[in-house]
């Protein structure tokens, strides 16, 4: 009963992260931003419901059923791709869309656009 | 009474909510690269809905799809990306 | 020839990962013949790729790195993901947000070390990496609430942004 109610718990948080990510896609206002919700909030999400996936195979295994283990190591292989792929990717498309001429919006600083401009240590060291 | 299994296929119904969101990002999107966020992050939910799919069917060989697909999703992302930036492959 | 091994003996286990419940002969997991076919093809795998997979330093076949990392993982890094997320959940909610690109340099060197500082960044609170400068191994990183102290010298401190992260990089791929 209480490990039903472990497995619920899990379910809920990550299906609350998931659905976060979707609203988080529509409301930001542009690619990075974006990149930050669609990102962050799936692979946690993911890491949730996953792990509830696993505790309810390693339960299977426990009651001598090996259809259990076969369970909880492949999910977890599952989440080892995601864990190792979801932040690549994401990096991937920040620099192609960087390298494609789109600026961050309400952005208050911008080094890599600047970036020949680093003459402000030597400033502040001679004000110093 | 539900038991855990069934639980599972709840789940699958509110991540394709999530994936209706997401479309939603890839047909309005301005740029390009909008619209691969959106791509990623269905990619990202079409693997776990398939572990939870696998899980409230109790078929294991759903979950090996879910390990390809990721892999696969990846390298197209890395693709897509490398397409958009362009210069040399 | 260690490089092979490495290869053979890591190929086998994501052979036998995949493979469990084929039969009930070797520790009620596995059958024999799985267990032999899997051997064949991860020497044929640990022939072919051997150069590919391993880059000669032989660093990372410490144990005691191994468990560093798995702490790493549970302890600092999961605390970290937790605050990102509850972080970009207040961000939708509310819809403020501060952006901007600034540069930090984390001074790593090893190629794995920056690998895993910059996925690091992806996934923890508020900040993405977008660029890395090649030659020095500065990392330009997509700050979704920027600091205006933190913005005071330049390059910006890692504490703004990754916390003691690099600390621990250092510790377990250098």
């Amino acid at each position: 009963m209480i490990f039903d109610l472990v497995i619920y718990v899990l379910i809920g948080i990550g299906l609350f992260f998931n659905i976060l990510a979707g609203i988080g896609l529509l409301r930001f206002p542009d690619v990075y931003t974006r990149l930050h919700a669609g990102t962050k909030c799936t692979t946690f999400g993911s890491i949730f419901l996953i792990g509830s996936v696993i505790l309810l195979g390693l339960k299977m295994w426990w009651e001598k059923d090996t259809n259990g283990s076969v369970l909880a190591l492949h999910s977890a292989l599952a989440l080892v791709a995601i864990l190792l792929t979801n932040p690549v990717g994401a990096h991937a498309i920040a620099r192609a869309a960087h390298r494609s001429g789109i600026k961050p919006a309400q952005a208050v600083i911008d080094e890599l656009s600047e970036e020949p401009m680093n003459v402000t240590t030597d400033e502040r060291r001679g004000g110093d | 009474m539900i038991d855990v299994y069934s639980t599972y296929l709840i789940v699958v119904i509110a991540l394709s909510f999530c994936v209706i969101l997401a479309i939603v990002r890839v047909l309005r999107g301005p740029t390009a690269p909008d619209r691969v966020v959106g791509v990623d992050t269905i990619n990202t939910i079409v693997i776990v809905s398939m572990v939870a799919f696998g899980t409230a069917f109790r078929e294991i060989i759903y979950i090996d799809v879910a390990i390809v697909y990721a892999l696969l999703s990846f390298i197209s992302t890395l693709f897509i990306a490398k397409y958009l930036q362009g210069g040399e492959f | 020839m260690k490089a092979f091994i490495v290869t053979t003996i890591v190929c086998m286990i994501i052979y036998l990962i995949l493979t469990t419940g084929s039969g009930t002969e070797v520790l009620g997991l596995w059958s024999f013949i799985e267990l032999a076919f899997g051997l064949l093809l991860s020497v044929l795998i640990g022939f072919i790729a051997r150069s590919v997979f391993v880059k000669d330093s032989y660093r990372m076949l410490n144990p005691i790195r191994w468990f560093l990392f798995l702490g790493y993982l549970i302890g600092p890094f999961f605390l970290a993901i937790t605050k990102a997320n509850l972080d970009v959940a207040y961000r939708v909610i509310t819809g403020k947000i501060n952006p901007g690109i600034v540069r930090i340099h984390p001074d790593l060197k090893t190629d794995l070390g920056v690998t895993m500082l910059a996925n690091s960044i992806t996934l923890t609170p508020g900040t993405l990496s977008v660029d890395i400068d090649e030659d020095t191994n500065d990392l330009y990183v997509h700050w979704i609430n920027v600091d205006k102290k933190a913005l005071e010298r330049k390059p910006v401190e890692c504490k703004y942004i990754c916390g003691n992260f690099p600390k621990w990089i250092r510790r377990i791929a250098e």
